[in-house]
């Protein structure tokens, strides 16, 4: 790489003064408190603030409706419109997950079972929220369509226990997805 | 000054002045120097001297010594933690001692038994009058206030004027020349 | 010295050191994490109050967050107070007191208000009405460097060390622009007591808003005349205070960039938060003397200060505490000056900042105190001569600026 020169640059007498610069610089920090006060920032707006500054307060105030179409939250497992459960527990999921979140433990469904001729489906499948990292790898991979990121973000515990969703808490975030779904289109 | 008080900062000069030479760590025996500066402070402002008292904290307390320990810990002397004693410099330190408090106690045996006036209204008033009239001195001297920052300001400014200022250039050419010296380019 | 004397003295200590100065630490620290909020368009620690909830009501009690000092001060407390293995213990141990002590010492010179008066006796609103005022606080504040330059070396790590060497050069130069800025305001008041100063100041108008209380002894002329010289020593010793205090932009020796925390880095729990309570309260004394040499101390200003005195109920003249009051309104508006000032200068360089101390305050304050000399002693002496000391001021101010700007040229040879 070229090395360039630079040529510090001569400042006149105002300038090395200070004072100008310094009251400046008052004006605009005492300009950002009194309109961050008013609530009228810069962005204050758009990013829906609470009135004070741009901050919007989380508890009471929430950001699910300005959620974008692109946000990844919680994995969870769909069923279809006929109530069946899309996974197959094929582990491809289980393979790629970059953190190991997820666990599956697979079954055979009974010869008498209505969907018998899916052959498997999850016994245990469960995914570990401490570890998830939320990259979507696992709806990626998922040739049955049946892992989705949803747009859920509100998850706390007080133990690791608590913290691992299980087959039932992942139905009940994942819902039903109606009809084939294409997953690189819009609707997820 | 209530004689208690007098006991207690002349107790504490006493212990700072002995762990000087007693600590081993070069930076514990400053920090006692400081100590016993504090206590010479206390004595003064004791003695209704605030400015002598306050000025040798600023001073010797707050500039000089911090300075001290300042060149204490840069230089970071270990060697001094373990160094033998020997005999002579004891022996050297005792007779300085010895001989000090001898001319002390010929001192005070020679002079009279003088006790300080007390300073109540009466000698403060007795004493306005050398001042003119409606000057700040004279008025807080009225009042039965010692204005000891004003005194010594009047007496630097009027008795002692030429050697005041005489000490003033001397500390500027000592400043002049730290100055040069810091500045001096190696050729 | 009788019974209700002490009695007297002790409340004073007491009320006035740990009820007003020290609650104002855990205040200022709260203004300063909203205001720096509000500044950067956030919302800050709103959050911290009763937790009505817990109880079956509906709502939460928090007053604006209000609380969050005491919250802060508790999880500083029970925090694990840890001691690493290489210290040097016994300075180790010492530094933070010797950070908080002299801070908290310097406070009883300070004016709070007028005197108060019950029952005919007078009480002053100062713990000690001491005659050398701005000496005291000087004095006994430059102890504080101890605490830091023991912190620093003690720690026996090199980061903290950088930063006590750093602390204890920058208070120490900072300390003689501190005491020349004043020079001028103590000349013109005539006085080191800090009560009477503002005493004369509520008369007589503030040093630097001197509108009201003109007489024969004060007339506006001299007043606005004495304003430049009081506006330097002001711009000057404010400045030199945000050194001293090692606020922003000047506080290197805890420059997080470089120095990870400066002289404490090793230290945590409640010795950390001995040296945060000592800067603060640094603070709050600087502000308090700024406020009281050159913005009138309690001063309400504008010729009111007469009819506060006055007011009483039967025996007892409260309007020591009404001029209190506005001490503390006035103290508050200088912290958070403090702060904006902390998010809108960036810091300076080191070298930067003695430059400042020692080539440009150091000789404007020298300037200034013969400038100052030269205005108060004007209606005493002859035209001539008043000609002649405002020649030779010009020719010394020319002579020093010219040697600055000799200084600050590059040596021609370079060192080996």
């Amino acid at each position: 790489m070229a090395v360039v020169k630079l040529q510090r640059p001569k400042l006149n007498f105002g300038e090395k003064i200070y004072f100008g610069a310094l009251i400046k610089g008052f004006f605009l920090t005492m300009t950002h408190a009194v309109k961050s006060l008013l609530g009228k920032s810069a962005g204050a707006e758009s990013l829906a603030s609470s009135g004070l500054g741009v901050t919007m307060q989380f508890p009471e105030q929430r950001w699910d409706d300005h959620l974008p179409e692109y946000y990844r939250g919680a994995p969870a497992l769909v069923t279809d419109e006929q109530g069946r459960e899309r996974c197959v527990s094929c582990q491809l999921c289980e393979f790629i997950c970059p953190p190991k979140a997820i666990k599956i433990t697979p079954m055979e469904i009974p010869s008498d079972d209505p969907w018998a001729k899916v052959e498997k489906r999850p016994l245990e499948f469960d995914i570990d929220m401490t570890r998830c990292i939320y990259c979507g790898m696992c709806e990626e991979v998922c040739p049955e369509q049946a892992i989705y990121l949803r747009k859920d973000y509100l998850f706390a515990g007080f133990s690791r226990a608590e913290m691992v969703h299980d087959k039932k808490r992942l139905y009940e975030i994942g819902g039903v997805r109606v009809g084939l779904v294409n997953k690189w289109n819009e609707l997820k | 000054m209530p004689s208690y008080l007098f006991w207690l900062f002349s107790t504490v000069m006493l212990i700072g002045g002995a762990a000087v030479i007693a600590f081993r760590n070069p930076v514990a025996s400053a920090l006692s120097v400081v100590t016993c500066f504090v206590g010479l402070a206390g004595l003064f402002i004791g003695l209704s001297a605030f400015f002598v008292g306050v000025i040798q904290i600023l001073v010797y307390t707050g500039a000089v010594m911090v300075l001290f320990l300042f060149i204490i810990m840069l230089l970071d002397l270990k060697d001094e933690e373990k160094r033998a004693k020997s005999l002579a410099p004891v022996a050297a330190g005792l007779g300085l001692v010895v001989a000090f408090f001898v001319q002390l106690i010929g001192i005070l045996s020679r002079s009279p038994n003088l006790t300080a006036p007390a300073l109540d209204n009466p000698v403060l008033a007795a004493a306005a009058a050398g001042f003119p009239q409606n000057s700040k001195i004279a008025i807080s001297l009225n009042q039965g206030k010692l204005p000891d920052v004003h005194l010594i300001g009047h007496t630097l400014f009027t008795q002692y004027n030429l050697p005041l200022q005489i000490l003033g250039v001397l500390l500027l050419v000592a400043t002049i020349g730290v100055v040069v010296l810091s500045k001096r380019q190696a050729d | 010295m009788d019974l209700l004397q002490i009695a007297i003295i002790i409340t004073k200590i007491i009320v006035l050191t740990f009820l007003v100065v020290l609650p104002l630490v855990p205040v200022c620290v709260y203004f300063e994490r909203r205001f720096s909020a509000v500044i950067q368009d956030r919302v800050g620690p709103n959050r911290v109050g009763i937790p009505l909830t817990l109880l079956g009501f509906k709502k939460d009690f928090h007053f604006f967050g209000l609380i969050q000092p005491i919250a802060d001060g508790l999880k500083l407390f029970l925090k694990e107070d840890f001691t690493p293995a290489h210290v040097r213990k016994v300075f180790y141990w010492m530094a933070p007191v010797l950070t908080v002590v002299p801070a908290l010492i310097t406070v009883c010179v300070v004016p709070f208000g007028s005197p108060i008066s019950l029952f005919g006796h007078c009480e002053k609103l100062v713990i000690a009405d001491l005659d050398i005022g701005p000496l005291f606080v000087f004095s006994v504040a430059s102890l504080s460097i101890y605490g830091i330059t023991l912190a620093g070396w003690s720690s026996n790590s090199k980061f903290p060390f950088i930063g006590g060497v750093r602390s204890t050069a920058q208070m120490i130069s900072y300390e003689i622009a501190l005491g020349l800025s004043i020079i001028p305001v103590l000349m013109y008041f005539g006085e080191l007591n800090l009560s009477n100063i503002v005493q004369q100041q509520a008369d007589h108008g503030w040093l630097l808003l001197p509108l009201w209380g003109h007489d024969a002894d004060h007339t506006l002329t001299s007043k606005l005349l004495f304003w430049f010289p009081a506006a330097i020593a002001f711009l000057i010793f404010t400045i030199s205070i945000f050194a001293e205090t090692n606020r922003m932009p000047f506080d290197l020796p805890e420059c997080e960039t470089e120095l990870v925390g400066g002289y404490h880095t090793e230290y945590s729990s409640m010795k950390f938060a001995m040296f945060f309570m000592g800067e603060y309260a640094a603070m709050v004394i600087g502000s308090a003397m700024i406020i009281t040499l050159f913005l009138g101390g309690w001063s309400i200003g504008f010729g009111l200060d007469a009819y506060v005195a006055k007011l009483h109920i039967g025996d007892f003249y409260f309007g020591g505490f009404i001029h209190m009051g506005c001490f503390l309104t006035k103290l508050i508006g200088f912290i958070l000056f403090f702060i904006l000032v902390r998010w809108t200068v960036p810091r300076f360089r080191y070298d930067q900042l003695m430059k400042l101390g020692w080539v440009v305050f150091f000789e404007a304050a020298l300037i200034n105190v013969f400038l100052a000399a030269l205005i108060v002693a004007a209606p005493e002496l002859k035209t001539a001569i008043i000609g002649i000391g405002a020649v030779l001021l010009v020719v010394l101010t020319a002579a020093v600026i010219w040697v600055a700007k000799v200084s600050e040229e590059t040596p021609k040879v370079l060192r080996a």
